[in-house]
């Protein structure tokens, strides 16, 4: 439809393309003053290194600077502080505005009947033959969800992080990549092309890279952010061969020609199958599933506000976005849909095992959310897209909840340690926590909150949204595309049957590694030090607000989506909102792929429902009877662990495992191989200086004739005229 | 503005001009150094440099007006001048551009002044000498770039050689003869078969006179070569670009030629001599024997190397701990890059290959030119001496980052767009050869983050890095173009692609077309 | 007559290739190399009777540049003995490449 017609053309819609351009401006501004402030002013901290932030937070960094350059840091200092107060205004207020046009947007797109998404095209990009590429951005109830989503938790997050990191030296320069990395992801969801939403998600990866590496004086941060940023461009060169193919085969990547075209593509073939299979392959890189599933915990380095957006809310969740945006692909190709349903399902499971034994607060949170991606990725594989969606939505409110307030207590735990110059222990170790709802009460509740919605207790929000993935992975089991197909030499309906379990697996083992860190870090003793203890305090309003803000939309976040089943036994609200809302997007490829007979009746829903109830409570019980924060001691007191505790507590031993399976055989062949044994032993050596020695072997050879003695050239001279007179009458 | 240039004639004396004035340059310079032999060197170096920096600061903005004075609409000579040269034998001064040549003679144009002020304070032996000779070497490059007789490109090409020789060879580092002796074998080694063929050609081509030619429109259309003749031809062409550009496994005096030379060595080597390989196959290899281009081992050949040179470029740059190595090795990468746009035959994919041309000029010319000014500083290029020096050179971070992701080609900058492009062409036609070169997007990222990270990151530990001056503002200033190309290439490239477009298309029907025409026996894949 | 006459020459001339191959010595050898000019100076000689007075204007010219080759010969030989005290070909290597 051109754009000028469409019923959005004349609404708040049309400044569509305001909404990245915002944070680009506040990222220009904030990072004028950062290098500004850094290259007038000095380094902030030359001589320290962040080393006794063991775990690169910053959140004490309020100490007195080093005598070295207290001179000139206090003559700096208070154009230090009007720096961070613009940072402090420009970094959250583009947000706020950003998040204000986009709910004018949202309003504007409920008061018009859509039938084609709203493309507003800005410039042409990459005109090269049949190759059309234009900056365009679009929307539709798709990115719509994804740009509430994104600058909606995104303003929280930034008001949350002015407390945060309030002290920090780099503070101008933490709102800039934030700014940055808001740009990229509404880029990412509103891209209209896939090249527009490639730019977006490499952009992401890269300010992802940035702000693990926040703290770039520590080697690990800065090797967590290199091996976050490699270990996505892996997914990203699967994104890359998608769209070679994609153009190859249908001659364009803008959303709605492929999702016009699409059917010339045959129906579960090897092209359709192998698109969708790369692009898998970049969502696994971005939403860190397996294989690629190693850089999200190492990513926990980053300032912790970070964790929440990039890492729980809005970055991960990219590539379910991208499955949810290539719907009318994945739903004719059922092999694929049922790959990235079962790679996500065991994601799910094993991040799952692997929260329940870590001791880093952020660390289970880490794990917590790639099992819960994997629970995304079975609602997208299966089919169910709004179902996906949807639990990508109620995650990111309850997971940047989890995050945030994992900050404060780190927040609270830094300032204890910090008044009590006590730099030696772990801010984020469990073992060093208990007993803190004593002194962060509403942190305490919040976080409860949080904690039963990713459990899936009703009637908090992760409940529905995870209910509804289940449901779908079983409904599909019969009569859908998925069902008939086969993966691997297994039947779908059976692959989808274990996707199913796997699911109710970890939905177990959610509960009971959430109700631990609960337990840990909230309940029993108070294992801080009688030292402390009294420093322990509830974090400032400006980032106990975001929290319950969170906290509101946590508990009622299901409210998006009620299933029928539910508003039929008691009308506590409208049904199926969500999937209203996602219909003209994702509404023929779910029929697609559900075909037919896949309703299931409303008792084996009940059923269902019950099932997964139980086993919520079920995990909440038993970590309750089976944990005990009484007789934990703290971090240096702890013996180390064995047995099957020792691998989960290693992860699995994966990284050790790709390390040296893939990372050091490169770096080794690459170095004794190709360097000194091809370059410079094979090339340099054998062919380039051996054929010096060749020229200068024949040159002696030469050299010898000249002997220099007449008497020889004479002799020559003769025998050579004998042969010519020889060879003369021959040929008379 | 088209209006105004063309009421100037603009068009018929912007070439000859750019030829000329270099060379009044290198005149002066060497007329002051007679004149100058009583005064101090630092006399001597100012004095050089203004006058250098004067020259080409002169050929820059004159040139500036062939971004809107030649029509890209067309695929024609443009702002042609022919003037008889040795006619007897078919020689002629015969100049002029296309959309392809104008941008690299601006590449050339622009980018040169950047180097005068990269080595403004780090020539200081015989600071005359070098200009010249750098100013000499500016117009065998942009000759190459016009040339429209093969006798006079071979001449132009021949020209390059012995100012970069000796710029080597004199102001280079430890091992400088070393170097500079193995870039001039290798070069020559080339450039001799490619003298062989072109004799043969122009002998060949003979005008109703009976006398030899070696006009390029005129062989291009009366050339046909009996048997494995155009083969041969073609070999010998291939080896002297493939040297050039340089190609797996013709390599390997690239790292040695780049460590070695001056900063603005490097960065002419880089930005603008490696692309003479690629323009050479361009304007001459391709549309002369389009029967060798589509010859399925010739092609197929091509391609292999090609590839390997991206990926093996690429993990070999991994391992290197001299930083100016790496990024030697990461351009053998890059112009593999370049090499399999060109020979997938698609509109894209050589536009790309353009694309990765001018972007890695631009690219690799700003991270050497930022070696340079740490080497200045700290006289090591030696990754391992370095780190966290982003605490105390945040500008020189802040841009070495901004480079360096140019560099890996991250979206938003220039060196995704020509990447993409050729590698979404090359899918087309050679699909396995672009995925396994797509793979290099992980290969770069890790040996570029890999630098970055011990260099303006990880602790301060090495107590020399503490005291390092930021960069001044002549440094930023001579950044700074380069980082506006940056962005403005990856941000909105369709005033090159545009401009290339016509050129691109009418080469790939040649090379296409002529096939059709000629199929006995060359089957096109 | 004219068979001898070859003949003759032919001796001449090989006897003079063999001095210049065997003898060391400089002032032999060099009196060899005259030999076998005389030898091909007889040989035009005798055959003019054939073909014309062309081979007796030949043998002026050779004569000539004999004279002149001996001239500068001998004055190199000379310089040779100045420098080195000998003239033995075997001493005289300073060709050698």
């Amino acid at each position: 439809m051109l754009e000028s017609t469409h019923p959005l053309a004349d609404t708040a819609a049309r400044f569509v393309w305001w909404l990245p351009t915002l944070p680009l401006i506040g990222f220009l501004i904030n990072g004028a003053l950062s290098v500004y402030a850094s290259a007038k002013l000095g380094p902030a901290d030359p001589s320290s290194d962040h080393g006794h932030e063991a775990h690169g937070h910053s959140a004490n960094a309020h100490h007195q600077p080093h005598a070295a350059d207290a001179g000139h840091d206090g003559h700096d200092t208070p154009i230090r502080h009007r720096f961070a107060a613009i940072a402090s205004v420009v970094g959250p207020g583009v947000m706020v505005v950003a998040f204000g046009l986009a709910l004018a947007t949202f309003f504007a797109m409920r008061g018009v009947e859509m039938h084609s998404p709203y493309v507003n095209t800005l410039f042409s990009w990459l005109p090269v033959g049949a190759l059309q590429v234009d900056a365009a951005l679009q929307l539709d109830g798709l990115s719509m969800v994804m740009v509430l989503v994104i600058t909606g938790i995104g303003m929280l997050i930034h008001l949350f992080s002015v407390g945060y990191m309030q002290d920090d030296p780099g503070y101008p320069r933490y709102f800039a990549y934030l700014n940055l990395f808001v740009f990229f992801m509404l880029l990412l969801v509103l891209g209209a092309n896939y090249v527009v939403t490639f730019v977006g998600w490499e952009g992401v990866g890269l300010c992802s890279y940035l702000l693990i590496g926040f703290w770039f004086s520590e080697q690990a941060n800065a090797d967590a952010g290199k091996k976050a940023f490699i270990v996505n461009r892996i997914g990203d060169f699967g994104f890359m061969v998608a769209m070679f193919m994609l153009f190859a085969h249908l001659g364009t990547l803008d959303y709605t020609t492929i999702a016009a075209k699409a059917d010339q593509l045959p129906a579960g073939g090897i092209v359709v199958t192998a698109i969708c299979l790369f692009l898998f392959l970049g969502c696994a890189g971005k939403s860190a599933q397996i294989p690629l599933f190693v850089w999200l915990p190492d990513a926990m380095a980053g300032p912790t506000p970070v964790s929440a957006l990039i890492h729980a809310a809005t970055m991960v969740t990219a590539g379910v976005f991208l499955v949810a945006r290539s719907s009318m692909l994945f739903s004719i190709a059922p092999v694929a849909s049922l790959t990235v349903a079962l790679v996500g399902a065991v994601t799910a499971l094993f991040a799952a095992t692997i929260g329940l034994k870590q001791w880093d607060i952020k660390k289970v949170l880490a794990y917590s959310t790639v099992s819960q991606l994997g629970y995304m990725f079975i609602g997208v594989g299966v089919g169910a897209y709004t179902a996906g969606v949807f639990h990508l939505v109620t995650h990111a409110f309850f997971k940047a909840l989890l995050f945030l307030g994992s900050g404060s207590v780190i927040y609270a735990m830094h300032r204890a340690y910090h008044a009590t110059h006590h730099h030696g222990d772990d801010a984020q170790d469990m073992r060093n926590m208990g007993g803190l709802k004593k002194y962060m009460p509403a942190t305490w509740a919040l976080m409860w909150i949080a904690t039963l919605a990713i459990a899936g207790v009703p009637p908090f929000s992760g409940f529905f949204s995870k209910d509804e993935i289940l449901g779908a992975a079983f409904a599909r089991a019969h009569g859908s595309t998925l069902a008939d197909a086969t993966l691997l030499g297994l039947p779908g309906s059976t692959v989808l049957y274990i996707v199913w379990v796997l699911g109710l697996a970890s939905a177990l083992l959610t509960a009971i590694y959430m109700t631990r860190m609960m337990l840990y870090t909230f309940h029993g003793p108070n294992r801080t030090g009688a030292a402390n203890t009294p420093h322990l305090a509830e974090a400032p309003w400006i980032m106990t607000g975001p929290l319950v803000v969170l906290g509101v939309l946590s508990l009622v976040g299901g409210w998006l989506n009620l299933p029928a089943v539910i508003t039929d036994l008691m009308p506590i609200g409208p049904s199926g909102t969500l999937e209203h809302w996602l219909e003209p997007v994702v509404g023929e490829a779910t029929a697609r792929v559900a075909g037919t007979g896949t309703h299931l009746s409303a008792s084996t829903e009940e059923v269902l429902i019950g099932f997964a109830v139980a086993i919520a409570i079920a995990g909440i019980v038993i970590a309750k009877m089976r944990l005990k924060p009484e007789v934990l001691v703290s971090k240096s007191a702890s013996l180390p662990s064995n047995g099957i505790q020792r691998v989960l507590e290693h992860k699995w031993f994966v990284d050790e495992a790709y390390d040296a399976t893939l990372v050091k055989p490169t770096y080794a062949i690459s170095k004794s191989v190709l360097w000194t044994g091809i370059d410079v032993g094979l090339i340099d050596t054998l062919l380039v200086n051996g054929s010096a020695a060749l020229t200068r072997f024949l040159g002696w050879m030469g050299g010898q004739l000249q002997s220099g003695r007449v008497g020889t050239y004479a002799w020559m001279l003769v025998l050579g005229a004998l042969l010519l007179l020889r060879a003369f009458a021959r040929a008379s | 503005m088209h209006g105004m240039l063309s009421s100037m004639n603009y068009n018929g004396w912007i070439l000859t001009t750019l030829l000329l004035l270099p060379v009044l340059g290198a005149v002066m310079l060497s007329v002051q150094a007679a004149g100058s032999g009583q005064a101090d060197d630092a006399t001597k170096m100012s004095s050089a440099r203004r006058t250098a920096l004067l020259f080409f600061t002169a050929e820059a903005v004159i040139s500036l007006g062939l971004w809107w004075s030649i029509d890209y609409g067309t695929a024609d000579w443009q702002a042609t001048v022919t003037v008889p040269w040795i006619p007897q034998w078919g020689i002629f001064y015969r100049i002029g551009v296309d959309g392809i040549a104008v941008l690299l003679i601006l590449l050339t144009t622009l980018l040169m002044p950047l180097t005068v002020l990269g080595s403004w304070t780090s020539i200081r032996q015989k600071p005359h000498a070098f200009y010249a000779l750098l100013l000499v070497l500016t117009t065998g490059m942009l000759g190459v770039f016009m040339a429209l007789d093969l006798a006079l490109f071979y001449v132009f090409w021949e020209l390059m050689l012995i100012p970069m020789y000796l710029i080597i060879g004199i102001w280079g580092g430890q091992r400088r003869l070393y170097a500079s002796l193995k870039f001039f074998l290798f070069t020559m080694l080339g450039s001799l078969l490619m003298l062989v063929a072109i004799l043969y050609i122009g002998l060949k081509t003979v005008d109703p006179l009976g006398r030899p030619v070696f006009a390029y429109d005129w062989i291009l259309q009366s050339a046909s070569y009996p048997g494995t003749a155009s083969l041969w031809l073609f070999g010998a062409f291939f080896v002297a670009f493939a040297v050039k550009v340089p190609m797996w496994p013709f390599h390997t005096w690239l790292p040695d030629a780049h460590v070695e030379a001056p900063t603005a060595g490097s960065v002419v080597l880089a930005s603008i001599m490696l692309k003479m390989g690629t323009f050479g196959f361009i304007r001459f290899a391709l549309p002369m024997f389009p029967d060798a281009v589509n010859h399925p081992v010739v092609r197929s050949s091509v391609i292999v190397l090609a590839v390997i040179g991206i990926v093996y470029g690429a993990l070999v740059s991994m391992v290197q701990p001299d930083f100016k190595k790496l990024v030697a090795y990461s351009s053998v990468s890059h112009l593999g890059f370049v090499m399999l746009g060109i020979f997938a035959l698609t509109t894209q994919s050589l536009q790309g290959a353009l694309m990765v041309n001018i972007n890695h000029g631009i690219s690799t010319g700003a991270l050497f030119l930022l070696i340079g000014m740490l080497y200045e500083r700290r006289h090591s290029r030696m990754i391992a001496d370095f780190g966290g020096i982003a605490k105390v050179m945040p500008v020189f971070a802040v841009l070495l980052t901004i480079v360096a992701l140019s560099s890996i080609g991250v979206p938003g900058t220039n060196g995704f767009v020509g990447e993409f492009l050729v590698l979404i062409g090359a899918f087309t036609t050679e699909p396995v050869a672009a995925v396994i070169a797509t793979t290099v997007v992980v290969f770069a990222a890790v040996y570029m983050l890999w630098a970055l990270q011990r260099i303006i990151y990880n602790p301060l530990s090495k107590p020399e890095n503490a005291a390092l001056k930021d960069l001044n503002w002549r440094e930023i200033g001579l950044l700074l173009p380069l980082i506006a190309a940056i962005f403005w290439l990856g941000l909105y490239p369709a005033p090159i692609l545009n401009r290339t477009h016509a050129v691109a298309t009418r080469i790939i029907e040649r090379v296409h077309g002529m096939s059709d025409a000629t199929s006995a026996g060359v089957v096109r894949p | 007559m004219l068979a001898e006459s070859l003949t003759l020459s032919a001796a001449l001339f090989t006897i003079g290739v063999i001095g210049v191959l065997t003898r060391r010595n400089a002032i032999i050898v060099f009196m060899c190399v005259e030999l076998m000019l005389n030898a091909v100076n007889l040989s035009f000689v005798a055959l003019s009777r054939l073909y014309g007075a062309t081979g007796q204007v030949f043998v002026i010219f050779v004569m000539t540049v004999a004279a002149a080759e001996a001239a500068v010969g001998l004055a190199i030989i000379i310089s040779i003995f100045r420098h080195k005290k000998s003239v033995n070909l075997q001493d005289i290597n300073i060709l050698r490449g």
